[in-house]
C-alpha cells in the first residue's frame, strides 16, 4: 500500500477488526483513500464489504484499529483511549460524509426536496430558502428538478436513488459512501443512477462504492478493493485487480462465479 | 306484548342526556390527550432504555391491562383519599383514573409505532449527521404516527366508551345521565335506545373524523 507520508490520505482505515460474537467480519482492514478517488469495494456476500463502509461513518463501530477522516478519528474520542464520541460528536462527524443506502432509506413523510432540507436546516443550520435552492440545485442535478415536491412513495426506484444521493451530496461531505445502491433497482433503472455517480466522480468526489457492477468498477474507478473473508484480498487499479486473476484464486472463484450468474 | 314506547319523557329529560354527552366527550378528551403525554414519553423512554426501566414500565402497562377499569376507578375515588391526605371531586378523580389507563394502553401503541419504524430511516438520520434528539423529532415520531394511526384511532373510540365507567362514581356523564331518567321515569328501554344511538352516533363521528386524517396522511405517505 501507497505510503502516506508525505501526501496524507483523505480516510485513513488502519488494521480494523470487527467481529459479531464467534464470527470475525472484519480481519485488520487498512485502506487509504486520496482526495477525489473512487474506490469500489467488491467481494462475495459476507465478505465484510458493507461492515466496513458502515464502520467509516461509525454506524457500526469496531473492536480494534482506526478510522480517520482528515487525520481525525471518526467513533473514537482524540488521545487513542478508544473511548466513543458523544452522540453530538458522532453526529457532527457522520455530517462530513455523506452516504447513499441500497434501500434508499428516503424519510417517507418529507418530500424529494424536504429529504434534501432536513439535513441543510438541522445540521447546516441554513435558512428554509436557502436550503431549498439548494435541494433544487441537486435535484437537478440528479435529473429531477420537475419532481421536488413529489413524495418518495410516488417515485420509482431509481428516482427515489438519486434522490438518496442528491440528499447525500448537498451536504458537501469530504467523502461519499454508497452501498450496493444498485442492488435493489430494476436492472433497467440501474443505468440513471450510476450516470449520477459517474458525473459525480468527475467533479472530483471522493468516493468510497460497495458495488455488484463490475462493469462499473472496471470503468469509473480509480482503484478495486477485492475483499474476501473480512480482509482485503486484493487491491489496486481496476485492470490490475481483474489481471490478478491468475494468481489469486478466491478472485477467479469470484469472478467466475460473477460471470456465470451475470452473463 | 303490551309494551308501547313511549319516548315524551325522555325529551322532557334529555337536556340530562345531552349534557351527560358532553361531559363523557370533555372526560375523553382531557384523559386521553394526557394519556398521549404518558403514552409519548414512556414509549420513546422504553426504547432507548435498559432493563430496569423497561421492565418497571411494563410492569405499569400490564398491571393496567389485567386490571377492570372500573376497580381502577373504585380504588382511585374510594380508596386512596382514605390512605393518603387527598380530596378530590369525582370528575377529577375519574381524569386521573382513566389518563392513567389510556396511558399504559397508547405506550403499548407507540412503542410498537416506535421499535416498527424502520432501521434504514434511523440509519439515514445518522448518515447526515442528526442528533439522537432529531433523529427522535424529525424522523422517527413522524413515521411511527403515521404506523400507528389506525391503532390509536381504535383506542381512542374504545377511551370514548370507557367514559360510561364514570357513571358508577355518580360523575353526570351519558351513561349517568341515562340511569337517572331510567330511575325516575321507568322508561328503561326508550332512553337507554336514546342513549346507544348517542354512543353510536359519537363513536362513528369520532372514527369518521380520524379516518380522514388517516387517509390524509397515508396519503401523504
Amino acid at each position: 500500500m501507497a505510503s502516506s507520508n508525505d501526501n496524507p490520505a483523505l480516510l485513513d482505515i488502519a488494521e480494523v477488526s470487527k467481529s459479531f460474537g464467534p464470527v470475525s467480519v472484519l480481519r485488520s482492514v487498512s485502506l487509504q483513500v486520496a482526495k477525489g478517488e473512487v474506490v469500489t469495494i467488491i467481494g462475495p456476500s459476507g465478505s465484510g464489504k458493507t461492515t466496513l463502509l458502515r464502520c467509516v461513518n461509525f454506524l457500526e463501530s469496531y473492536d480494534s484499529g482506526s478510522i480517520r477522516i482528515d487525520g481525525k478519528e471518526v467513533g473514537f474520542r482524540d488521545g487513542g483511549a478508544r473511548q466513543r464520541r458523544s452522540e453530538r460528536d458522532l453526529a457532527a462527524m457522520r455530517a462530513e460524509t455523506g452516504m447513499v443506502f441500497q434501500s434508499f432509506n428516503l424519510f417517507p413523510h418529507l418530500s424529494a426536496a424536504g429529504n434534501i432540507m432536513l439535513g441543510l436546516t438541522k445540521v447546516r443550520g441554513k435558512s428554509k430558502t436557502e436550503a431549498r435552492s439548494i435541494a433544487e440545485h441537486w435535484l437537478g442535478r440528479v435529473g429531477l428538478a420537475h419532481k421536488a415536491d413529489s413524495l418518495p412513495a410516488e417515485l420509482s426506484g431509481g428516482q427515489q436513488q438519486r434522490v438518496g444521493i442528491a440528499r447525500a451530496v448537498a451536504m458537501e461531505p469530504k467523502i461519499l459512501l454508497l452501498d450496493e445502491i444498485t442492488s435493489a433497482l430494476d436492472p433497467e433503472l440501474v443505468g440513471e443512477v450510476l450516470a449520477v455517480v459517474r458525473s459525480l466522480a468527475e467533479d472530483g468526489m471522493t468516493m468510497v462504492m460497495v458495488t455488484h457492477e463490475m462493469a462499473f468498477a472496471r470503468d469509473a474507478s480509480s482503484r478495486i478493493v477485492f475483499m474476501a473473508d473480512g480482509g482485503v484480498s486484493a487491491v489496486g487499479p481496476p485492470k490490475d485487480v481483474l489481471a490478478a486473476e491468475t494468481t489469486n484464486e478466491r478472485l477467479r472463484t469470484f469472478l467466475a462465479r460473477f460471470r456465470a450468474s451475470h452473463f | 306484548m303490551g309494551y308501547t314506547l313511549n319516548f315524551n319523557l325522555i325529551w322532557r329529560h334529555f337536556d340530562k342526556l345531552w349534557g351527560g354527552l358532553l361531559l363523557s366527550l370533555e372526560l375523553a378528551v382531557i384523559s386521553i390527550a394526557i394519556g398521549i403525554v404518558i403514552g409519548l414519553v414512556l414509549a420513546v423512554w422504553y426504547v432507548s432504555a435498559g432493563r430496569v426501566v423497561r421492565a418497571i414500565i411494563a410492569a405499569y402497562v400490564e398491571f393496567i391491562r389485567n386490571v377492570p377499569l372500573i376497580l381502577l376507578v373504585y380504588l382511585v375515588f374510594y380508596g386512596l383519599p382514605t390512605v393518603v391526605d387527598l380530596a378530590y371531586s369525582a370528575p377529577t378523580s375519574f381524569v386521573l383514573t382513566l389518563s392513567v389507563y389510556s396511558g399504559a394502553y397508547l405506550v403499548e401503541v407507540f412503542r410498537s409505532g416506535l421499535e416498527a419504524v424502520p432501521r434504514g430511516q434511523l440509519d439515514a438520520g445518522k448518515a447526515i449527521g442528526l442528533t439522537p434528539w432529531q433523529r427522535l423529532i424529525h424522523v422517527r415520531l413522524p413515521t411511527m404516527l403515521r404506523i400507528t394511526l389506525p391503532a390509536l384511532s381504535n383506542t381512542f373510540i374504545s377511551l370514548f366508551k370507557d367514559t360510561s365507567i364514570a357513571s358508577v362514581i355518580s360523575v353526570p356523564e351519558l351513561t349517568y345521565g341515562a340511569q337517572w331518567i331510567n330511575f325516575n321515569t321507568f322508561r328503561i328501554v326508550e332512553v337507554y335506545l336514546v342513549t346507544t344511538a348517542m354512543y353510536l352516533a359519537t363513536g362513528y363521528t369520532l372514527l369518521f373524523a380520524l379516518r380522514l386524517v388517516e387517509r390524509r396522511f397515508r396519503a401523504a405517505r
